[in-house]
């Protein structure tokens, strides 16, 4: 009799679907697997210290890149010279990392280990907005990376960063180390070059500063950083952070050019160049 | 009783030497490699390429450990090869920056020892070259230098690619495979491990021209 039929098998899901094709019971695996990845595997060789192996590592070690909070939002100004060991790499690197359309992220110790772990700072970014409908916040965000880091404490990573953002808080500005410390504040600088950058930062740093006074003071410490560091110079590059997002202010200009405007203002062709013969 | 000498250490790395260049200008980019490979100061090889061709318009120039440089490009041609079938096309030029970046960044524990020039035309048709350290961080540039000749050679590709450090009014004009022709015979002259010969490859919209031409030898 028809009526006896059982049609309860049209209830199964995998009704009518080829052996080898399971349908997913939930569709966010995918999306957690992604997320726990871990990214590179580790694998220890006994000659890590070797002469030849360290100058694998040598690679962008001297920086100065420095951000505050100001009334206007968050200024950050960096440097742009690579050097492995005395030779200069490249003096136009870009140090700040344009992680998304409002994140940014500064480069200071290992190029390549600061580049690889921020582009996945921006991957589980992109992953926690599709999966919640909102952005992870600024403080998320920095917590996010240092405890990536975190996991690879005590194998030789080189990350100093800053992560700078606005979200429904307001600017946020965080600083986050290879062995996964993560700091929140309103004026960091890092790098060989940060202990002079510090200097005029200090004295010159006010919180109600125009845009226009944020960028001079940004300026002036690269540059000085630039000229009592060997290891920094090059250009400087300055991105201001505010409600709407980001925005690249100065994209590349020549420390030389502000060395010379600096002389020019002061009346002297060559301020360092007095040359006193012995004769 | 015998004093117990010190273990030394096992150390899977050696530089065997080498330099490699490249400059883009305008559609063009040449790209040059000595075919000397140096353990300490023994010669072994005076006719190795360094230069590998991933894809019609691109090649990889490394510098650094032979092995590991062999090892490289057989991973990058076979990742390449993947690519071909899954989408039907060549992958572009900022494809494979990313590519190798992420592939010598795998490593980042036990890294490739070998420094990597990538050059070849991009989307636009326009030179372009990639600079690398041996962890995957990675610039474009119009023009590179890696290798145990770098030094030497990029003072001389800053004077007349930038026009560094002059004073007349300058532009870059020049054949970029004479200039590395030139770059190399003058590295040559006073690096120890660059010499023998010198493989240029010319990369233009027409295709790939490579030559090769005479170092000092000794």
């Amino acid at each position: 009799m028809a009526a006896d039929i059982d049609f309860s098998f049209l209830d199964d899901p995998e009704f009518g679907l080829p052996s080898y094709f399971k349908p997913k019971q939930d569709p966010m695996e995918e999306f957690n697997t992604l997320l726990t990845q871990e990214v590179p595997p580790i694998r220890e060789f006994s000659g890590k210290d070797s002469e030849e192996a360290k100058k694998l590592f040598k690679f962008a070690k001297g920086t100065t890149t420095l951000a505050f909070v100001f009334q206007g939002g968050i200024l950050i100004a960096v440097d742009a010279r690579a050097t492995m060991g005395s030779f200069i790499g490249s003096q136009k690197v870009k140090k700040v990392i344009e992680i998304n359309d409002y994140l940014l992220g500064t480069m200071a110790g290992g190029a390549a280990d600061c580049y690889y772990w921020e582009n996945n700072l921006a991957r589980v970014c992109k992953l926690y907005e599709l999966k919640n409908g909102e952005r992870p916040n600024v403080g998320g965000a920095a917590q996010i990376l240092s405890q990536m880091l975190g996991q690879y404490r005590g194998y030789g990573l080189s990350v100093g960063t800053m992560i700078a953002g606005w979200d429904h808080k307001g600017p946020g500005l965080y600083f986050v180390d290879n062995d996964g410390m993560c700091l929140k504040g309103n004026r960091f600088s890092v790098g060989s070059g940060s202990i002079f950058a510090y200097g005029v930062l200090d004295s010159h740093y006010r919180w109600d500063m125009t845009l226009d006074e944020a960028v001079e003071l940004g300026r002036r410490a690269i540059y000085h950083a630039g000229h009592r560091d060997a290891m920094s110079g090059g250009v400087v590059r300055i991105y201001h952070v505010h409600a709407g997002g980001w925005t690249n202010i100065i994209q590349a200009e020549d420390l030389m050019n502000i060395h010379r405007q600096r002389d020019a203002e002061k009346g002297i062709e060559f301020l360092d160049d007095e040359v006193t013969f012995n004769s | 009783m015998v004093k117990e000498s010190k273990q030394s250490q096992f150390n899977p790395y050696q530089n065997n030497g080498g330099t490699v260049a490249a400059v883009a200008l305008g559609g063009r980019v040449a790209v040059g490699g000595d075919t000397r490979i140096s353990v300490g100061y023994n010669i072994i090889s005076r006719n190795y390429c360094k230069i590998t061709q991933l894809t019609s318009k691109a090649v990889i120039a490394s510098s650094g450990m032979v092995t590991d440089a062999q090892n490289l490009h057989k991973l990058l041609l076979a990742r390449i090869t993947l690519y071909k079938h899954q989408h039907g096309t060549e992958p572009s030029l900022k494809a494979l920056s990313k590519l190798l970046s992420i592939t010598l960044y795998s490593r980042r524990f036990f890294p490739f020892y070998t420094f990597n020039l990538l050059a070849g035309l991009n989307e636009e048709g326009q030179g372009a070259v990639y600079g690398y350290d041996a962890i995957g961080s990675f610039d474009e540039l119009k023009y590179g230098v890696q290798g145990t000749g770098q030094e030497l050679c990029m003072s001389v590709l800053d004077n007349q690619c930038k026009g560094a450090n002059r004073t007349d009014d300058y532009t870059f004009t020049q054949d970029p495979v004479e200039l590395i022709r030139d770059v190399f015979t003058s590295c040559a002259e006073r690096d120890i491990y660059t010499g023998d010969a010198v493989t240029v490859w010319d990369i233009t919209a027409e295709g790939i021209q490579q030559t090769s031409i005479p170092l000092r030898r000794d």
